[in-house]
Order: C-alpha cells, then sequence, then structure tokens
C-alpha cells in the first residue's frame, strides 16, 4: 500500500459535449497524505471541482477518465464498480456542496438525512443511529439538536443547514472530506462560524481534508498545501506559505496582485490579469495561461511547458522557470 | 465638495403574507436610513444578505418607490418627481451580468435602448458612431456590438452593463454587487475600470457589496447596513482599522485575508447565531442578539445614529464607553 491517503496520478478526463471534446482535466496528479489539508484554487471551470468528484468516483455524463489512476485509501476508484463506490462513499470519503439549500431533500427531516447514512454504512439500528445524529449535531454546534432532528430543511437558516452538511458528511468519520465551495453561499460572519467549525474538527477527529475554493482568503487561513489549477491543468503546487510569499507561475502570481486586500493602509491599484477566461472547448497549443501572460515566450505558445521543481514541496508548469533553471546549468557549465 | 445626493430617513416596507386576516405585516428592508453622497465621492455599502443595501440602492434612484423620507438629488427633492429626466443623470449596474441582459436583444440594441429613449442620436450614424465608441470606453469593441448577450463570457457582459449605464452619460451610478458574480482575475479589471471611469467622467457611486475589502478598496466612505438600518459610517480607513460598532468589528475581523501569517495571528469575533428575520426584528438595537455586550438599554431603546468623532457615525449605546 502507499503511503498516501490520496494519489491521483497523470488524470486527464474530458467532457464529450454535441459542441465536441472539453479537456477538463489535463495530466493532473495530486498525493495527499492522513491528516493534510489542501487547498485547490482555481477560477471558475479550471477544474478543481472535477478533479475532488473524481475522486469519489463521480464523473457526471458526458464525461469520461481517458486514463491515469485515482488510488484513494487503497481504493483503485477508477475502476471500481458503482456498487463497490458505494461502500466507500460517504463512509470513508465524504463531500459538502457549495449550496446547502439544495444539497439537503426537502422531504425528509434532518434526523432522517443524518440517520440514512449511519444505517447504510453501519450495523447501527435505528435507535443508535438516532442518538448519533444527535451527537452529531451537536458536535456541528446546533442547539437543540432533539428538537432539530424533526425539522425539515426549510426551517433551517443557510448556516444551519451548511451545519447539517457537515454533519452528514461526517457521520461516518471518513478519512477525507471534500469541501466543495462550503461558505461561498454564506454570510461572512456565517462563513467565519463554518471554517472555524471545519477546523476544529479536523483536530478532533484528525481527517484529511480538500477544500475547493476561489476564495484566497479562505484557503490561506485553512490550508497548509495549495494546488493553484488553470484550464484543467495544476499550474503551481506547494505549501501555503511558498504560494502567498513565493509564487513561481505568472497565474498565480497574478492572482494576488488582483485581489484587493483589506489590511492594506493605503490605496493600490489593482494590477488585474488582462484578457479572458480560457474557451475550454477551444484551448490554445501550448501554455493554457500564455494568452493572458505578461511575459509569454515563442515556446509558450507552442508546447505545454514540464513541472520545474522549486523545492522539495513546490513545483509550477512555466517555461520561464525552465528556461531560468537552463540560464543557472549553462552558467555552471563555462565556469 | 458639494453634495450630489442626500438621503433623509428614507424608509422601505415591503408587504409581507399577514399570520391574521387583519392584520397586515410589513418586511422593514430600510428603515429610516440616512446618508448623502458629495459630487465624485464613491459610498461604499456593505453588509449581509437582506441587510437592505441592495433595497437602499434600488429606492435611491426610485426603482423602488420609498415608503417613507425624502431623496435629494442636486438640491432637488426628487422623491415624488417624474423621474425621466433624472435617469440621464442616475443610472444602475446590476449584479448578475448573466440576467440583467435581455438574451434577445443585440449588444448594440441593448447599449442604444437609452439613446433611443432619451433621442441623444439625432441620427441612424450618429446612434452607431455612440455605441460604438461606449463599448470601446469599456474595452470592447465594434464587431462587438452586432453579437448577443450568451457569445460573452461574465466579464465582458458585465462591461456591456456598464457601457449600458454609460449610455445617456449619466453623473451618478448606482453599482449593485457588480463583481460578485466574477471570477476571482476578472474582478481587478472591472473594479480598476470603475475607478478609471470615475476620474475620467467625474462620476459619483453608490458601491453596494458583501465584500469589504472591494468595498474598501473602491470607496471613499463605507456604510454599513444591519437588518434594515445603518449602523455605522466613516472614512474607509477609519472604518476597516477603528471601527466601533461591535457589528463592524466583527465583520471585519471575519473576512479571511490572503495572507497565510497574517490570518494566524489575526484575532476573529466569531459572531453567535444567526442574523434575526427581518419581518421580526428585535426590540431596540437589532443587533443586541448577537451582541456580546448588550445590556438592558439595548433591549428598550433605539441607539441613536450620531457623529461621535468628525466624520464618523454610529449607532449604538455602548460603543462610546
Amino acid at each position: 500500500m502507499s503511503e498516501y491517503l490520496v494519489d491521483i496520478q497523470n488524470l486527464r478526463l474530458s467532457f464529450f459535449t454535441p459542441a465536441g471534446e472539453v479537456k477538463a482535466l489535463n495530466d493532473v496528479s495530486i498525493q495527499m497524505k492522513q491528516g493534510d489539508v489542501l487547498g485547490i484554487v482555481g477560477e471558475s471551470g479550471s477544474g478543481k471541482s472535477v478533479t475532488a468528484y473524481s475522486l469519489m468516483g463521480l464523473v457526471p455524463e458526458p464525461g469520461r477518465i481517458l486514463s491515469g489512476s485515482i488510488i484513494f485509501n487503497g481504493h483503485r476508484i477508477h475502476e471500481m464498480s458503482e456498487k463497490e463506490l458505494r461502500q466507500i462513499r460517504g463512509n470513508e470519503i465524504s463531500i459538502i456542496f457549495q449550496d446547502p439549500m439544495t444539497s439537503l431533500n426537502p422531504v425528509f427531516t434532518i434526523g432522517n438525512q443524518i440517520e440514512e447514512v449511519i444505517l447504510l454504512h453501519t450495523d447501527k439500528n435505528r435507535k443508535e443511529a438516532r442518538e448519533r445524529a444527535e451527537e452529531l449535531l451537536s458536535l456541528v454546534g446546533i442547539n437543540e439538536p432533539k428538537k432539530r432532528l424533526r425539522q425539515y430543511p426549510h426551517e433551517l437558516s443557510g448556516g444551519m443547514r451548511q451545519r447539517v452538511m457537515i454533519a452528514i458528511a461526517l457521520a461516518c468519520e471518513p478519512k477525507l472530506l471534500i469541501a466543495d465551495e462550503p461558505t461561498t453561499a454564506l454570510d461572512v460572519t456565517i462563513q467565519a462560524q463554518i471554517l472555524e467549525l471545519m477546523n476544529e474538527l479536523k483536530e478532533k477527529i484528525g481527517m484529511s481534508i480538500i477544500m475547493i475554493t476561489h476564495d484566497l482568503g479562505v484557503v490561506a487561513s485553512m490550508c497548509e498545501k495549495i494546488a493553484v489549477m488553470y484550464a484543467g491543468k495544476i499550474v503551481e503546487y506547494g505549501t501555503a506559505e511558498e504560494i502567498f510569499y513565493n509564487p513561481q507561475h505568472e497565474y498565480t502570481k497574478g492572482l494576488l496582485l488582483s485581489i484587493p486586500k483589506l489590511t492594506a493602509t493605503e490605496h493600490e491599484k489593482l494590477i488585474p490579469i488582462e484578457g479572458t477566461p480560457v474557451d475550454m472547448l477551444m484551448p490554445p497549443q501550448g501554455c493554457p495561461f500564455a494568452p493572458r501572460c505578461q511575459n509569454t515566450m515563442k515556446i509558450c505558445l507552442k508546447e505545454m511547458p514540464p513541472y520545474t521543481d522549486i523545492n522539495e514541496d513546490h513545483y509550477s508548469a512555466c517555461w520561464l522557470l525552465q528556461k531560468q533553471a537552463y540560464m543557472t546549468m549553462k552558467d555552471g557549465v563555462a565556469r | 465638495m458639494t453634495t450630489l445626493l442626500e438621503v433623509k430617513n428614507l424608509k422601505k416596507y415591503f408587504p409581507a403574507a399577514s399570520n391574521t386576516l387583519f392584520n397586515k405585516r410589513f418586511l422593514k428592508a430600510v428603515d429610516d436610513v440616512s446618508f448623502s453622497i458629495k459630487k465624485g465621492e464613491t459610498l461604499g455599502l456593505v453588509g449581509e444578505s437582506g441587510c437592505g443595501k441592495t433595497t437602499t440602492g434600488k429606492t435611491v434612484i426610485r426603482l423602488y418607490e420609498p415608503t417613507a423620507g425624502q431623496i435629494i438629488y442636486d438640491g432637488k427633492d426628487i422623491t415624488k418627481v417624474n423621474m425621466l429626466p433624472y435617469r440621464r443623470k442616475m443610472q444602475i449596474v446590476f449584479q448578475d451580468p448573466y440576467a440583467s441582459l435581455d438574451p434577445r436583444m443585440t449588444v448594440g440594441d441593448i447599449v442604444g435602448e437609452a439613446i433611443d429613449i432619451h433621442n441623444l442620436a439625432p441620427s441612424n450614424a450618429e446612434r452607431k458612431e455612440k455605441i460604438i465608441t461606449l463599448l470601446e470606453h469599456v474595452g470592447l469593441n465594434s464587431e462587438h456590438a452586432n453579437r448577443f448577450p450568451h457569445e460573452f463570457s461574465g466579464g465582458q457582459r458585465q462591461r456591456i452593463g456598464i457601457a449600458r449605464a454609460l449610455a445617456v452619460d449619466p453623473e451618478f451610478i448606482v453599482c449593485d454587487e457588480p463583481v460578485s458574480a466574477l471570477d476571482v482575475s476578472i474582478q481587478a479589471q472591472i473594479i480598476n475600470m470603475f475607478e478609471e471611469l470615475q476620474e475620467e467622467m467625474g462620476l459619483t457611486y453608490l458601491f453596494i457589496a458583501h465584500d469589504l475589502s472591494v468595498v474598501k478598496h473602491i470607496s471613499n466612505r463605507i456604510g454599513v447596513m444591519y437588518l434594515g438600518k445603518l449602523v455605522e459610517l466613516a472614512d474607509s480607513y477609519e472604518l476597516t482599522f477603528h471601527s466601533l460598532h461591535p457589528y463592524t468589528k466583527s465583520l471585519v475581523s471575519a473576512i479571511p485575508v490572503p495572507d497565510p501569517k497574517e490570518s494566524r495571528e489575526r484575532q476573529r469575533i466569531v459572531l453567535e447565531g444567526d442574523v434575526p428575520s427581518p419581518l421580526d426584528p428585535p426590540s431596540g438595537c437589532r443587533f443586541r442578539t448577537r451582541c456580546r455586550y448588550a445590556t438592558k438599554i439595548c433591549a428598550e431603546e433605539e441607539p441613536e445614529f450620531k457623529e461621535v468623532r468628525s466624520g464618523h457615525f454610529v449607532a449604538c449605546h455602548h460603543c462610546c464607553e
């Protein structure tokens, strides 16, 4: 068995839409150890959700995995049948979605929905399941859990619903929790509550988390490792410190410069990334970021850049880094 | 600087489904809000969903009719007048660039509609020329005029929305969450464009957003709303660094900063509970149910919105002790 909890290797995934093939994931590799908190950032359509969903074997039609492997906790996800996957989902790996309004079933009580998971994956009986559900609700900070169990989703506020979603996700103490924009639909003060809750639970249960978001503030406060995605490719990967203080890819640099900072004491003009996001139906040849990059070279337009290791825990796919590496090497030889 | 817009005791109530036949209930979306905006200034409005910031923005330009209060624009009371002449001066850019453009109109017609209504172009050729100038002004080009909204990305659609607002050469624009639906890398483009247009054309903005970082970046002054009330109003630096109201303090501290070290060191004030229903707001100070400084007086008396430092208004019984 590998030392990694999550081991995605060279995953290629495409959606075959009527308009043509959309290469949603283009050679994506991710490794995570038990207890890691990984943030995946990127704009809409960059493939961050698809990466995480594929880990659960959730590849919606008309998507297909073309090559690569997905290994989670020793399971070869990409080779498993739907029936086998169902044993894992909600048990060893679970997910919370962006929109707590639509991801709960409106016609069942909160209690029903939490118990369902427990009854399905453990040999607890109905009574024990109810007790466990109550315990879970107090774990996620919901007052009067007994009363709440009998309520329907519409009776709860957005923040409460997201807490219920987390309770459902944690019901079987999963090894990995995928959080897909868990706070995007919530207000700032509620977002702070949920983030704090997730941090606490991580400590308590010791699970790994994959946090998918476009909010750099959220990753900075939650994640140890960060993967920056652009057009279906991880363009940079590193620790939070490396990504924020020593960004190497032009897209990461641009992203950091383009967000207004609350703590800035002077008015600094934002430096936007020019151009528009990639049309995934017609991605450019070469580096997908090249059309928006300030320092495009000829080779960027022709060939996809390989990964350059910056240090042990930090790599990035950019031709500029290759050039630098080449220059220093050449200098070394000349001397 | 002269005052361009003054809002006095503005109220906007929406009728709500009543629980009994004769007892009519109202949702007090905006309840007694007063502020003024100077010419060339940007006033930011922040608050959580349902706090009434968008309603305030729409009522100010009378897309909603105010229930009570006064709106004074450029020295004239516009609370009850025919708005047509004022629509040339006051415009709005909406939040959702996908829903606010008619999918069956070409971009040229969307931008040109206002030109037609106000008869700003005597001939067809002039109309066309005007549309092209406007599109170029917002970073699009003449070729885009014959296309339909669905052919554009979110950022480009927001540019179309801005071109439409600029078509009548306005003085004042309500920007209702104009960047929240956009990707981070595109947000900066639009924010910068708002700033450039302001410098160039001397525009005045009422900038509404829930993202305090964005609002602070673009605004001269910021007003914070909670459950239909303005709870604090101050210069944007004063408000982010020396806020007085406990709600503003928690709002500022709750924002995740994009800096790992700083975010580890930051003291977060996490508010308990949820925003109460605006149909049944708490008595006295509306924030008291979530406030940790709340005492008896907060439940009994509504705090007055008063100036405690020069230009710094706040509504709280305890913040100045």
